[in-house]
């Protein structure tokens, strides 16, 4: 990049920094129009001047001027006007020529921000694309934190400064300069004196300065490394929490901020000293041309009117020198800057544009051999990670590579991914290097995964896609507003030297998964998801989501139609009492007290607390049927058991998992409540407390608490007063409660719950995955399933796919690689976070996988369990980052793992 | 069944004999109570293990995997626990178990078992008795085992 942030801003901006002095020249002239002009007002109309007699009349706007050789030319004579009329006219300029200063100084200020914009949009674009083409070692430098921030704030001053970066010093010099020369004509003595002062101030105060730039320096690290940190904390806090470090770690953050303080604190110092003396100086000069230009007046050697014409233009000189001044060390401060962030991203060898360059059509297939050419590899502290290694893998060809953890075979697989560089020796495939070779061809015929994943924030389904996205492939038509808004966007990429992609266009290059379009791709997410076992899982997350209803009305309405094939598929298997379903007219022993009571589930949580406490509406209900009493004792032996039970074990106890009553905190509320009313009847409790031991009732159920407290009477109850709750609910509590109804979809319940319309007994173990097995069968017998993944490929993966359990992620992270056709597979240990017996099976899913429909795709594979080997043509044993053995695998072996596999 | 009951049933089982009634009601309450018919599995050979279990009434099969096919190397059956190697090892399940009878079993939570063991050292001690009855009777099967390859051999 561009060392210098001036001859940077110069070759971007050179024509609008020439168009915009010119506009500032232009505008000159209004200006200097406008200070004159009042003074006319004043002695003309006003003052009376030339309009001595009554009725005296003065030309307004005459234009004339004389041209050498040509003599007067009067373009305009002017209009005769009197006094008044001259005052009104003369206000009337005077106004206009405010106007038109304002829309200069509107044009000029919006100008210089677009202009300073501009260049904001053009370096960091660039940065962020040299971070995409930043060699890999550099990158485990970095802190994601620091780039960040010097793309986000380091840089921003420069655009304000791209605007006043050469018309500033253009207009201030200007006038410095003017102000200087005609004190100069006044007094040459006094010129000399104005002059020193001028260059000593020019001389001393950017020298002065110069500790301030150091200083601003060190502050811009410090604050950088400041927020490397911050954000190394919240991504290590599991880490902090768990060693107990959480005070090293304020320690460390204290002495930063220490730091920190110091340097502003003298920044401010400085500031102000340097201040002081700008100040100082520009007092000084009067002081010398009072005492120096007096004593020359009183010697008689400088007559009154030049000391004073002097020191009227003195005036004018502090202002614009002062803002020069500054405008320099403006300058100053964003060049330290941009030094700083062109020196962190200078990084050599950058990756040649040439090599990422945007490529429509689909990539050759390569023909050649991958391989390793005397490879070494070496980790940052310079250990040979492998050293001299030859390794070919032929088209076609399935190789292992075992050797485990150090042998060698995972840098290997990591160099053949790119995501290693070379030490010295080369990878090729055919002839050439694959650093060489386009992204467009190594980035899609090639695929690498391994153990270490990234998930991008956004949807599962975005996830998986992801290798696929590698060029705009439609040309997407805008019509009206867009069009024009597109036209735009097109020339402001342009003059910011953005490119000009698509972020709207279909990325999804559909022939690169094996799909003809949009129509089929799910078919091959489908497939691939089943080949990494992640069809469960996102099946699992689908029905554990809530759906807009409106949205997908027809799948609701079969989501209901479910229900009834449900009870037939569990009584058929005999396994009806998996789970109690909700009748209008019995108890589902299995559900909570509440939503007995209620028959429905209670959709704001907040609200229902809130009407549960102040509403006179449940009091009412409850005691007309009679259950206000039995609920209170209910209650009150639900809090005794809890208190009992709790009451001696820590706050942070795992066991309080288990509490869904209340939570820690207010344990000893409820024990000194129970105090207070252990013994009293009903009647002489008050009503806030007896609501707050009533609410208590509502989480019970029987089977999972098992503290003996529901009756066949009560819960006869319970089940006759459900017609209280649903028909005579107020108004004002409508939308709180969404009830049960066999035959409607419950808007704010989740898919599961809505397929089984009850609740899963307690009494199996593996009840909720028996019944999710079920389900799963039932959808995709009724050829819903796919539909029910396509809601799980919405589901949000979180920052870095945190939402995700590690397997889930690393399995994701195989798919995604699965689901594109190249030429070579890269594995590496991909499934570390998974038991063995499921790394095997997925394995020989992915082997059955890729040498399915006619596909012969060539496949290195790092194995942590050597066992798997036999499925290999080949296996290559590393130690001590040496190939150390290599060996076919014999013909038999594999045939009857074929077999098997077949079958 | 009640919370009461399932106390007195745990008050019986020697590992928590030593545990006072409100720890035992406490354990009953946070654990899982679960059922199984006949023939079915506890849990897997090779699977995380993530609780133990006691057994509270019925018999099981402890089964081991080898090439041959699965291999039946002891019963367990009421007041006994199964499933605490995984646990306190971190290692995957070294046995499937599998029910013979109908069973009812009490589901400990990973985290709360170890809990337990360090909230009651009594219970500690409760285990490692019993983990070392199994080492001896392994050690003896495996004597056995021997002696009878080398008569084999002979």
């Amino acid at each position: 990049m561009e060392p210098r942030l001036s001859r940077y801003i110069w070759t971007h901006t050179r024509k609008s920094q020439l168009w915009i002095l010119l506009i500032v020249a232009l505008s000159m002239i209004p200006y200097f129009m406008s200070f004159d002009l009042p003074k006319q007002i004043v002695n003309g109309p006003i003052q009376g001047q030339g309009f001595e007699t009554p009725g005296a009349t003065q030309l307004f706007l005459p234009i004339s001027f004389s041209l050498p050789y040509f003599g007067e030319v009067n373009l305009f004579s002017g209009i005769e006007l009197g006094r008044q009329g001259t005052l009104l006219a003369l206000s009337l300029v005077f106004l206009l020529l405010v106007i038109i200063n304002g829309l200069f100084k509107f044009y000029i200020n919006t100008y210089k921000g677009r202009l300073g914009e501009r260049l904001l949009r053009r370096i960091r674009f660039e940065l962020v694309d040299r971070v995409l083409r930043f060699p890999p070692h550099h990158l485990k430098r970095v802190k994601p934190a620091e780039i960040s921030t010097m793309i986000k704030d380091e840089v921003e001053p420069m655009g304000g400064f791209t605007g006043d970066a050469f018309v500033q010093p253009a207009l201030l010099g200007g006038q410095a300069l003017t102000a200087l020369i005609f004190i100069l004509i006044q007094s040459f003595w006094l010129g000399i004196i104005a002059f020193v002062i001028v260059a000593i101030q020019a001389i001393i105060i950017p020298r002065m300065r110069r500790r301030l730039l150091v200083l601003g320096r060190e502050r811009q690290l410090t604050a950088r490394e400041l927020s490397g940190r911050v954000s190394e904390i919240v991504d290590g806090i599991g880490t902090i929490r768990g060693h107990d470090t959480s005070n090293y770690e304020r320690a460390d953050i204290a002495a930063r901020l220490g730091r920190i303080f110091k340097i502003r604190y003298d920044l401010y110092q400085w500031k102000f000293l340097v201040k002081f003396l700008n100040n100082f100086l520009a007092q000084v000069t009067p002081f010398l041309f009072y005492s120096i230009g007096g004593y020359f007046a009183l010697q008689g050697r400088l007559d009154i009117g030049q000391l004073v014409a002097v020191i009227g233009a003195y005036k004018d000189l502090p202002g614009p020198l002062k803002e020069l001044i500054d405008w320099d060390q403006a300058r100053q401060d964003v060049q330290v800057k941009y030094t700083q962030v062109v020196e962190q991203f200078s990084v050599e060898p950058l990756i040649d544009p040439k090599v990422q360059e945007v490529s429509v059509a689909s990539p050759p297939v390569l023909s050649g051999a991958l391989a390793a050419v005397n490879l070494t590899l070496a980790d940052d502290g310079g250990a040979k990670l492998i050293e001299h290694v030859s390794f070919q893998v032929r088209p076609g060809e399935t190789v292992a590579v075992t050797g485990g953890t150090g042998g060698g075979g995972e840098a290997l697989a990591e160099a053949l991914g790119r995501l290693a560089w070379p030490a010295s020796g080369r990878i090729v495939v055919g002839e050439d290097d694959i650093h060489e070779l386009p992204e467009a061809v190594i980035g899609r015929r090639i695929s690498y995964a391994s153990s270490e994943v990234y998930a991008f924030q956004g949807s599962l389904g975005d996830n998986l896609l992801y290798g696929l996205k590698h060029a705009p492939l439609t040309e997407v038509v805008y019509e009206g507003d867009k069009a024009a808004h597109r036209r735009w966007e097109l020339l402001e990429a342009k003059l910011a030297g953005n490119p000009s992609l698509d972020l709207n266009s279909d990325w999804i290059d559909y022939g690169a998964a094996g799909a003809t379009g949009p129509e089929d791709l799910f078919g091959k997410i489908r497939a691939v998801l089943d080949v990494v076992l992640l069809t469960n899982d996102i099946s699992a997350l689908a029905v554990r989501s809530t759906i807009n209803s409106v949205e997908h009305e027809a799948f609701t309405q079969e989501i209901v139609e479910m229900r009834a094939a449900l009870r037939r598929r569990l009584e058929a298997e005999k396994l009806s009492d998996l789970v109690v379903f909700f009748e209008p007219g019995s108890y589902n022993i299995e559900a909570t007290v509440g939503e007995n009571l209620l028959f429905g589930t209670v959709t704001d949580r907040a609200r229902w607390e809130e009407a549960l406490e102040n509403h006179p509406f449940f009091k009412t209900v409850l005691k007309r049927a009679g259950l206000h009493e039995t609920f209170y004792e209910m209650g009150l032996e639900i809090a005794e058991n809890v208190v009992e039970l709790f009451r001696d074990l820590p706050p942070d106890h795992p066991f309080f998992q288990q509490l869904t009553f209340m939570t820690s905190d207010e344990i000893p509320g409820y024990e000194a409540l129970l105090q207070k009313v252990r013994g009293r009847p009903l009647e002489e409790v008050s009503e806030e407390d007896a609501i707050r031991i009533i609410r208590l009732c509502f989480g019970y159920i029987e089977p999972r608490h098992r503290f003996g407290l529901l009756t066949e009477e009560l819960m006869q109850k319970i089940v006759e007063s459900r017609r209280e709750f649903s028909d005579g609910l107020p108004a004002d509590l409508v939308g709180i409660i969404e009830h049960y109804q066999p035959n409607r979809y419950m808007a704010s319940a989740t898919i599961l719950d809505n397929v089984l319309f009850g609740r899963i007994g307690h009494k199996h173990t593996d009840g909720s995955d028996k019944i999710r097995a079920i389900v799963r069968d039932l959808f995709e017998a009724l050829g819903l399933y796919n539909k029910v993944l396509a809601f799980g490929l919405d589901f949000d993966v979180g920052a870095g796919g945190k939402r995700l359990t590690a397997g889930q992620r690393q399995k994701l992270n195989l798919a995604r690689s699965l689901i594109r056709l190249s030429d070579f597979y890269i594995i590496n240990q991909p499934l570390l976070a998974l038991d063995q017996r499921t790394q095997d099976q997925i394995t020989r899913n992915v082997f059955a996988f890729l040498h399915d429909e006619k596909r012969d795709p060539a496949i290195v594979w790092v194995l942590s369990n050597p066992a798997l080997s036999e499925l290999f043509d080949r296996v290559v044993h590393f130690e001590n980052g040496r190939l150390v053995h290599e060996e076919t695998v014999e013909a038999p072996s594999k045939d009857s793992d074929y077999k098997e596999l077949a079958s | 069944m009640l919370l009461k009951d399932e106390v007195e049933m745990l008050r019986r089982i020697t590992l928590f004999s030593g545990l006072p009634p409100a720890k035992l009601k406490l354990l009953a309450f946070t654990s899982d109570r679960v059922m199984y018919s006949a023939g079915e599995n506890l849990f897997h050979q090779g699977d995380i293990g993530d609780a133990a279990y006691v057994i509270l009434s019925g018999k099981a099969d402890v089964l081991v995997s080898t090439q041959t096919g699965q291999l039946k190397v002891a019963e367990v059956e009421q007041n006994s626990i199964v499933g605490e190697i995984a646990i306190l090892c971190n290692t995957p399940r070294t046995a499937t178990i599998q029910t013979t009878t109908p069973l009812e079993a009490l589901r400990i939570r990973k985290d709360d078992f170890l809990k337990l063991l360090a909230d009651f050292p009594e219970m500690a001690v409760e285990i490692m008795r019993v983990l070392a009855d199994r080492l001896s009777q392994t050690t003896s099967e495996l004597t056995e085992a021997r002696s009878r390859a080398q008569r084999a051999e002979a």
